[in-house]
């Protein structure tokens, strides 16, 4: 049944650097012979290689250990320690034995882009069907050579043994030591069932914190490659309407003569400079003349006013029951209008990336979320086939959704084959804030009624946004043309039915998107959690307004509505998590300047489950609000790493604080205007909630995202917290001071 | 123009090329190679780019390098052995008990902010080893952080607080 070619090339394993090929095969006869693309080592050609072979995913080395290939990136979540316990886990190898490869489009396969919190959602299950067809044909081997059934076989750290006769054994290095498995997934391998989980469910310290803290790991921007020069883009400060892009009217090469080595790259509109010393580059980035065509177009007074009177695309996309028939004569209805604003995705690190356009092929490394995306992007700009274009990822800082990472790739790229050297360009941090894809803005009609016993019988959701672009603004600005924005498929974001009263049993509820053209407005793209959080901010407020009018206390109004087991139990968590004792929301008001309050909120982002509780603090006289404590549960099925979702918690917590209060992308007609990090504050330390995680583990559960989903409940719970605390509402965040002391001086709730 | 400039970063002489209005993050990178401090901002906004100059944090990205001339710069790389030193250790430990505190707690996520932050929370500990949370929150507010860590990361300054104070180093 199986076989080894004893004949092995040992000139084509060490061409293949270890890993991978040459006649081994599990079905009989043995095809010596390989195709050139086979023969090559990992990493020769153009991937993504076929997701369908075992080879593709893993590669098992004669010392017993495996490395592991996967499509998804380390982004600081810490999904590579995860998605290794779920190899582990199938292989029965231990975590020291394995390890995997940073993204490369020649190595590594495609899985997408690694967003919507689909690292273990999306990304584990091929990785695991991989490994358990693995694990089933190293069994095959061991039989053979065992001399007894796979059904008498056990491993342990990689060791197959006999059952009951450990030295009976041999590891999976002699069985198959760095050759090619050649089996394809045929999907029938058993998986583990949950109940015999070693690795999978522990919260296995993350494998990168250790590098991270000594200071030894490789991050994108400490990559080096010899003989390289450094460029920077050339940008407006600040981008203008979409559409508008960045048109040079004329560029004064000679403004900058004087600095040595400066020379001025372009390619359409793009304008670029390089130099042999960086800081040679950032000082010709910045004195570079260029004469830019202004056509003023944003609306310079109100987006929300501009977005309502937009032409929009209309969607309905819920409607059950009968609306018209669950406000008439409804005893009490909650009905507001909610603002969100635009915000950005503003890495800490702005982007950078190195270009190496010497070789066969165009060599970038970056900091993509999205490695063959990337390349076939790369490959448009520059008009090369996309197996031209190897992109290699390097992690750079937390980038949050479709920050400026092909905007630098593209950059790097264009002026590495303009100058035939190696160029790193480093986003400057106006660059990186001016010129980001940014999370839409949001307006909201709301309105939601309920019967004189607290049962929520109509609800309304009304949301205004505009879409996505999936370009790189140097793409639009290199072809001359804004890639097109349009109402549906991929480049739109419809409002979120899940967030938008799902959570409850609501017998008439419609929700309804009003597509807005993006033209006109900012450049739009998927920001973490996107528009989750207006969604948490305005009907968790609407849900908690007819709490209030039932003079129920929310907790207790919550679970009455509550629409499916698994809402109820993550906010059972958090309100045990927050010692929730019940009370009428603003039953406690007080006239001391710094009042207190607390609140619930519900949400998630496209599967599993959120929930928060909010103490916060609000000082009448400044209108500072202080989030002091944070409760977030989430059940995201099952949770391979525990651990890693407690620090996703805690981390999404702290930002949608700091998206709750301080962040705003500020703009006038001309262009965008927040450019660092005073004109776009963001939470800092002394500012910063403790948080409380709560997991919900569910073993039996497929595993689903645990990277965006407490975001809109932490919003939610805050906005809901300022009204026990004032008894007013919050309409727009984030909520400023000087929206707070609005809202403190109106003179109804709802005025706020 | 670049002129032959000497810095003193982690205790040795670096003879480095540099114009002197080159801020030292620059020269830090591309000269010295080293990977500790980077860019965040340029504008002295976010603490990414922090190194201490005498024992006392700086931001790199806008000190020119001629202004370090005579002093002794420190790393990242550098802290352990200026930790030993300050401390008056035999052997220099692998890390300073912050970069291990960061590790027990699990405090890092994508790491970027971590430089600034380990830098600002050496000297904070290096005159006040037993601060308050008011205290630690306070230094630490300078230091910007992206991914919603400083909650853990005051457990972890908190955390070498306690273990410094313990082990009398």
């Amino acid at each position: 049944m199986t076989a080894i070619d004893s004949d092995l090339s040992r000139r084509g394993l060490l061409k293949a650097g270890g890993a991978l090929l040459v006649g081994f095969s599990f079905a009989g006869a043995l095809p010596r012979a390989t195709s050139a693309a086979a023969a090559a080592a990992r990493g020769d050609a153009a991937g993504p290689p076929n997701p369908m072979q075992v080879d593709s995913w893993l590669a098992i080395h004669a010392d017993n250990t495996a490395t592991v290939y996967f499509g998804k990136c380390e982004l600081g979540q810490g999904n590579v320690t995860a998605l290794l316990q779920v190899a582990g886990e199938e292989l029965d190898m231990d975590m020291r034995q394995l390890s995997s490869v940073r993204l490369d489009t020649n190595i590594t396969p495609d899985q997408g882009a690694t967003s919507a919190s689909s690292s273990i959602h999306r990304g584990a299950p091929p990785l695991r069907a991989a490994c358990a067809e693995a694990r089933q044909a190293l069994l095959n081997l061991a039989s053979a050579k065992l001399g007894v059934q796979p059904g008498s076989l056990v491993v342990d750290k990689g060791v197959v043994s006999v059952e009951g006769q450990p030295a009976r054994s041999v590891t999976y290095g002699a069985l198959i030591a760095d050759k090619q498995f050649r089996v394809a997934l045929s999907g029938t391998a058993p998986l583990k069932p949950p109940s015999r989980y070693k690795l999978v469910g522990q919260s296995i310290p993350r494998l990168d914190i250790p590098d991270k803290a000594a200071g030894k790991y490789v991050r994108m921007q400490n990559v080096r490659v010899a003989g390289q020069i450094h460029g920077r883009v050339v940008l407006p400060r600040g981008q203008r309407a979409f559409g508008a892009r960045a048109v040079p009217v004329s560029v004064d090469e000679s403004s900058i003569a004087d600095i040595p080595t400066a020379r001025v790259i372009r390619k359409g509109d793009f304008v670029g400079v390089v130099a042999n010393r960086e800081w040679d580059a950032v000082k010709a980035a910045r004195q570079l003349k260029v004469e830019w065509r202004d056509t003023p177009r944003l609306p310079n007074t109100d987006l929300h006013a501009a977005m309502r009177a937009a032409k929009t695309t209309d969607t309905i996309i819920v409607d059950t029951g009968d609306i018209g028939t669950g406000f008439r004569g409804a005893a009490h209805v909650a009905s507001a209008t909610y603002r969100g604003p635009y915000q950005g995705h503003l890495p800490f690190s702005p982007n950078c990336a190195i270009a190496d356009a010497r070789g066969e092929q165009i060599v970038v490394q970056c900091a993509t979320q999205n490695v063959y995306g990337t390349r076939n992007e790369i490959a448009e700009v520059l008009g090369v086939a996309p197996e031209k274009v190897r992109v290699q990822y390097q992690e750079s800082s937390g980038t949050f959704g479709r920050s400026c990472y092909d905007d630098a790739a593209q950059a790097a790229a264009i002026m590495s084959v303009a100058t035939g050297q190696p160029v790193r360009v480093q986003f400057m941090r106006w660059d990186e804030h001016g010129w980001d894809n940014y999370g839409p803005a949001h307006l909201a009609d709301v309105r939601a009624a309920a019967s004189p016993d607290g049962t929520i019988v109509a609800y309304e959701y009304h949301g205004w946004q505009h879409g996505w672009t999936t370009k790189a603004s140097v793409h639009d600005i290199v072809l001359g043309k804004s890639a097109p924005e349009r109402p549906d498929g991929t480049t739109s974001i419809t409002v979120n039915p899940i967030n938008t009263g799902s959570m409850y049993r609501i017998a008439n509820r419609r929700v309804i998107n009003h597509a807005v053209p993006m033209e006109g407005l900012l450049r739009g793209a998927a920001l973490r959690s996107p528009l989750d959080l207006n969604y948490g901010f305005c009907s968790e407020q609407t849900i908690d307004e007819l709490a209030f009018a039932v003079k129920m206390d929310p907790l207790e109004f919550r679970r009455k509505n509550i629409g499916g087991q698994r809402w109820m139990d993550v906010l059972n968590a958090a309100a045990k998590a927050a010692a929730w004792t019940p009370r009428v929301a603003a039953s406690a008001l007080s006239n001391a300047r710094v009042a207190k309050g607390r609140g619930l909120g519900l949400a998630t982002h496209n599967f599993s489950y959120g929930a928060a509780v909010a103490e916060i603090e609000v000082d009448k006289d400044t209108g500072v609000i202080a989030v002091t404590r944070l409760y977030g549960a989430l059940d995201c099925g099952l949770a391979v790493n525990p651990g890693n979702v407690e620090n996703q918690i805690v981390g999404q917590m702290v930002q949608a604080t700091s998206r709750a209060l301080k962040e705003e992308i500020l703009f006038d007609e001309h262009g965008v205007t927040s450019l660092d990090w005073n004109s776009y504050p963001v939470l800092r330390f002394a500012e910063s909630p403790d948080v409380v995680p709560v997991v919900v583990q569910r073993l039996e559960e497929p595993s689903t995202g645990a990277g965006e989903e407490v975001m809109g409940a932490t919003v939610a719970a805050i906005a809901n917290a300022f009204f026990d605390a004032t008894g007013k509402r919050m309409r727009q965040y984030p909520m400023t001071p000087a929206r707070v002391k609005q809202a403190l001086a109106a003179r109804s709730a709802s005025n706020g | 123009m670049a002129q032959t400039l000497t810095i003193r970063v982690n205790e040795q002489d670096h003879a480095v090329e540099a114009s002197p209005d080159t801020p030292l993050l620059y020269v830090l990178s591309n000269e010295v190679q080293l990977n500790g401090p980077r860019f965040g901002c340029g504008l002295a906004q976010c603490g990414s780019c922090s190194v201490l100059a005498d024992g006392v944090e700086i931001r790199s990205c806008v000190t020119p390098v001629s202004q370090v001339a005579g002093k002794s710069i420190t790393t990242l790389e550098g802290l352990p052995a200026w930790y030993a030193k300050q401390k008056r250790l035999a052997q220099t430990p692998p890390m300073h008990p912050l970069q291990e505190a960061f590790i027990d707690v699990q405090a890092i996520q994508c790491g970027a902010c971590y430089n600034g932050m380990t830098i600002k929370a050496a000297e904070l500990l290096s005159k006040n080893p037993k601060p308050t949370e008011p205290e630690i929150r306070q230094a630490m507010n300078g230091h910007l952080c992206r991914c919603g860590t400083y909650p853990r990361i005051l457990k972890a300054i908190q955390l070498a607080s306690t273990k410094m104070s313990e082990a009398k180093l």
